[in-house]
Order: C-alpha cells, then structure tokens, then sequence
C-alpha cells in the first residue's frame, strides 16, 4: 500500500499554497494566520476534529469563501483575484454529494462537463469512461434520486474528474462510506496522484491520512499545528515503537513489570486488567531479552509484539486529545476502520 | 482567463435546460400548478362574473388578460421557493467552484421560468376560449400580448430569485412571496374597474404594474388602441430587470463573504 505514495518528482503540476489566511465568523475564529504549502502531484491530508477549520480553509482556496485577511494560491493564481482562473484548473467534492437528483448519472457528469467548457463531445466520452470507471455504467440513465449514498458519493467524484482538473479538493471523502467503497475510493485518490494530479483532502480519519498522503498536516482551532509526512509525524511525536506482550495470567502483571524494568528501558507500563505490559523497545535483541527474562521468571506469555505508533498517537501528543472527543455526535467511521 | 461570450451563453444554456428538465422530470410540480390556475380561471368567472359590472363587456373578456398577468405573478414566488431550496444543497457549491458564468445559475433559472410562464398563458388562453374569451383581433395582438407577459414574468422573477436568494430558506421564500404579491394582483384594473375603489387605493392602483399590464392585455384583445399604457408597462418591465437583475447578481456574489 505504500507503494502508491512513492512521490512522482516528475511531477510539475499546480501547488497549492496558503499564507497567514485568517478567518472570523462572528466570535468564532475559524482560521488563525493559517498557512500550508502543497506540493505538486502528491497528495496532502488535512487532519482534525470538527470545527478545527478543515472546511473554512478549503472552501477559501476552492473560491467559496473570502478569507479577512492573508492571501492564497492556486498554481499561480490568487484565489480572490482570479477566482474564475482558479476555478477552470480545481475539482471539488464537497462533504455531501452535490449532484442533481432530479438528473441521470449521465446527465450530471455531462452537464458539469460542460460548465467546464470542454465540448460536449468531449463532455460525453468523459461521462463514458468515468461512469465506467465507477461503476455506475448500469445506473448512468437512472435518476439520481434512485441512487444509494454510495453512488451518489462515486457520482460526486466523477463529476469533479471530467474536466480532468490538475488539484483536487475532496473534503471528508469517505465520512459514511461501507468498508469496499472506501477502499475503493481511495484506490481512486491514489491513482489521481500517480497521474500527477495534487489532491488535497481533508479527513478525520487517521487510517485514512496515513495510506493515502504524502504529507499530512494536522490542525487544532483554526492552524495547523504540526506537519510532515506520516512516518515524520509518527517519528516525532507518536513516540517510539513500542514491545507489548500479554500474560496468560494476568495476575502476575506487576511482577512482569518489575521483572522488565531490570533491562533497563524507558516507559515500562503494565495494565493488570488486562495482563498487558508495554515497553519503550530499542535495541536489536529487544524481543529475545524479553521472552529470556519472562522464561526465566516462569511467566507464560499469550501474545508477543511490537507496536509501531499510530498516527492517533500523534495526535494525542500534539493536541492533548483525540481526534474522536471532538467528533462526537457526527456520523462516524465504520467500525473497523475507525483509527486506533 | 476563460471568459468569453460564447462560454457565457453556453453556461446560460446548459443552465437553463437543467431547469427545464426539473419540470419534465417533476411534471406534477407544472400539473398542479395548471390545474390550481383553471380552478381558479372558472372560479372567478361564474362566482364574481355576474356581480362585477364591466361596462359591457362579458366578465371573461374582461377579467381575462389580467388573469394571465397573475399567472406569472403568482409564478414568481416559486421561483424564490426554487432558487432558496437550491441554495440549501450542497449544489450551489459545485457550481460556484465551477469556472461557468456567475449570472448562468440565476439567468438559467429565470428563462427555465419564461418557458413555464409560457405553457401556462397558452395553457389559460385555451381554456379562456372554451367559456367565451376571444381575441378579437387576430394572431398579431395574442403573440405580442403573450410576448409582453412573459416579460413581465421575467421581470418578477428577478424579483422572486432577489427574494429567493435574499431568505435562503424555502418556507420564508414562499411567505415572503405572498406578502408582495397579492396586493399586486387585487389592488389593480385586473378584477374591477379602479373607478369602483376608495380614492386612496386608486392612487395605489394607477401606479401598480398590473394595471398597465392589465389594461395594454385587455386593449390587444379587444382590437382597442393600447395607448399609454403600453409603454408604462415596458417602462415597468425595464425598470424591474434594470434593478433586480444586478441586486440579485451581487447577492449571488456576495455569497461568498
């Protein structure tokens, strides 16, 4: 999976950029002197809970909104000053479907197609391929009010593909999506990417962020607070690989706990709940050293591993919180899916 | 940049066959609305009809053009209803981040009105036929007189899209709609003679809109001299495009603030 997030260095595509974007709702400071950068052909993850400001910064460079203050780029265009300009090389997929309903599949992709201005011939082939490459070929003649969520979601993704668009906007792309068509979804979004194609996305799901970008960036309250690739984030702040083992007799856990803490290593932690023991792993007979000292002291152990550090980790380090304890009352992932 | 006349056009095209679809495709939303109109049309016809004196003339003559003027009043408060309920979808935000004509959503939406207003006028006209109503004078005054309808539909409707746009919520949009335009209707030359009315709401009658538009419908029909009251209701029709058209303009870019 991380093969298709091999950067194409190729790649010569529109950036994306923002600088010190600040905006204001009433007493709601949705952006504080905001600023990213995006480069060209990869694909860049914004990462928060809700009402972090994921949607004010991407409905600001996809022209929706007038930011108060700072400026923002599109490729090499301003996105107040030439707003149209910047609209001819974007696609957007806003967090609802925004398709017609009262319109086939067909009719929709076409229509979009051409308020893009790229022909109507052109416009028909494309809603060809797409509706193929969604597989709603079957569905293309049928109203859009006969569709599942799910189509209408592939639906929605087709329509910001027909003009082909260099920068994608794809804001919470999966939120209430069944386990296939997310997989499938972002079987999509990669491709995109491979084909040079910028795609900036917004999620609250770190499983996503982690398979899909290149560089994510996570935002609390209106900036963003830490950004890098995963395995940067992962590196600096998740902490470390972790060595978890699990007791077959849990009511021995403290007595594994002092046992460990003899080799020596950092956070050594035991849940005698569980019959869990973690420790800061590091060193390469790691493992060996801690079956030998268990062996030894005749603690039979049920499991045996180690833990790389979830992209939740980081979150919790960085902000102080998950992500879920912001999210609550919004649809959530599938269970699962949902990061752990 | 991509701005050219052609795309514009193009833009108001694609646009506007878009909203004529939404009728053929939801035939029932032009069904009840014909069928409301009729009922109407026989309603005030043999319940005011033999109460009202017109000077003369058979009730259904008279009342008549007006009662298409109405039609396309009454039109353009669903065009407030229709414009508030697309801006509630998520919609509105694809087609603003598209690089199309920013006039394209509302001017499409308008024409899509026109072609409605035009079925129907027609529509009544067949039916005014049926229970007596004539044009006396050839196919020359209907096509004008439908012509001038229609225009004054378009220009209401900008009214209907400023309102629809201004609320942005379906329920107010329908009563706000309401509240302009049956003063419009009633306080006019449509149902009785303004000489019938207290003097202080003649003054209100003379100026209405209605009552040009009333009086030219009525002149083309009966083969009469239109006189002034022709170029009062263009007049009229302009002076509404010339302010609600860029209001409503300005609102749809200002959506963005």
């Amino acid at each position: 999976m991380y093969e298709s997030k091999e950067r194409k260095f190729e790649c010569t595509g529109a950036s994306i950029s923002a600088e010190q974007v600040s905006k204001r709702f009433g007493k709601v400071q949705a952006l504080d002197k905001l600023s990213l950068k995006v480069d060209p052909g990869t694909v860049f993850a914004l990462l928060g809970p809700n009402g972090s400001g994921k949607t004010t910064i991407m409905r600001i460079l996809t022209t929706l909104l007038r930011p108060d203050s700072g400026t923002a780029h599109i490729g090499e265009y301003d996105v107040i000053y030439e707003a149209q300009s910047v609209r001819s090389i974007i696609g957007l997929a806003g967090q609802y479907p925004a398709v017609d309903e009262n319109l086939t599949g067909r009719e929709n992709l076409e229509m979009i197609g051409q308020l893009y201005h790229i022909g109507k011939q052109k416009a028909r082939k494309r809603s060809d391929e797409l509706l193929e490459i969604f597989e709603l070929i079957d569905a293309g003649n049928r109203r859009v009010k006969t569709y599942s969520g799910g189509m209408r979601r592939r639906l929605d993704l087709a329509a910001t593909l027909v003009a082909n668009p260099p920068i994608l906007f794809l804001d919470e792309p999966t939120t209430g999506l069944d386990p296939r068509s997310r997989i499938g979804l972002w079987e999509i979004i990669s491709q995109q990417a491979k084909s040079c194609n910028t795609v900036f996305l917004t999620t609250q799901y770190l499983e996503e962020a982690d398979r899909l970008a290149n560089k994510i960036a996570i935002m609390d309250n209106g900036s963003v607070i830490r950004e890098g690739s995963p395995q940067e984030l992962k590196d600096c702040c998740g902490g470390d690989t972790h060595v978890k083992i699990k007791l077959t007799d849990r009511s021995r856990t403290l007595e594994a706990v002092e046992v460990l803490r003899e080799l020596g290593k950092e956070n050594v932690h035991g849940d005698p709940e569980t019959g869990e023991v973690s420790l800061t792993a590091g060193g390469a007979s790691i493992l060996a050293d801690v079956v030998r000292r268990m062996d030894a002291a005749g603690i039979i152990l049920a499991e045996l591993g180690l833990k790389q550090p979830t992209l939740d980790d980081v979150f919790l380090a960085i902000t102080g919180h998950t992500t879920e304890q912001e999210s609550e009352g919004k649809e959530g992932p599938i269970e699962g899916l949902k990061a752990k | 940049m991509s701005f050219k006349i052609s795309n514009t056009i193009s833009d108001i095209i694609v646009m506007t066959r878009r909203d004529i679809l939404r009728y053929v495709r939801l035939p029932q939303l032009l069904v009840f609305n014909a069928m409301l109109n009729i009922v109407l049309l026989l309603l005030f016809n043999y319940v005011f009809g033999g109460a009202i004196n017109t000077g003369g003339i058979k009730y259904v003559q008279y009342f008549l053009p007006g009662f298409l003027a109405q039609t396309v009043v009454f039109g353009s408060t669903q065009t407030s209803v229709g414009i508030a309920e697309d801006l509630s979808k998520g919609l509105i935000d694809r087609f603003r981040s598209l690089p199309m004509a920013r006039s394209a959503f509302l001017t499409g939406r308008v024409l899509a009105d026109a072609v409605r207003y035009a079925i129907l006028i027609v529509l009544m006209i067949i039916v005014g036929s049926a229970i007596g109503f004539r044009f006396e004078n050839g196919v020359g005054p209907v096509i004008a007189g439908i012509a001038l309808i229609i225009l004054f539909g378009i220009a209401l409707t900008w009214v209907g899209v400023f309102i629809g746009i201004s609320v942005k919520d379906t329920e107010t949009a329908q009563v706000a709609g309401f509240v302009w335009v049956f003063p419009l209707v009633f306080a006019s030359s449509l149902y009785v003679p303004i000489a019938t009315m207290p003097s202080w709401l003649q003054v209100f009658a003379n100026i209405n809109p209605v009552t040009p538009m009333v009086d030219t419908i009525r002149a083309l029909s009966l083969g009469m001299s239109v006189s002034s009251s022709l170029w009062k209701i263009l007049a009229w029709e302009a002076a509404i495009i010339l302010v609600f058209l860029p209001l409503a303009l300005r609102r749809y870019r200002l959506l963005t603030q």
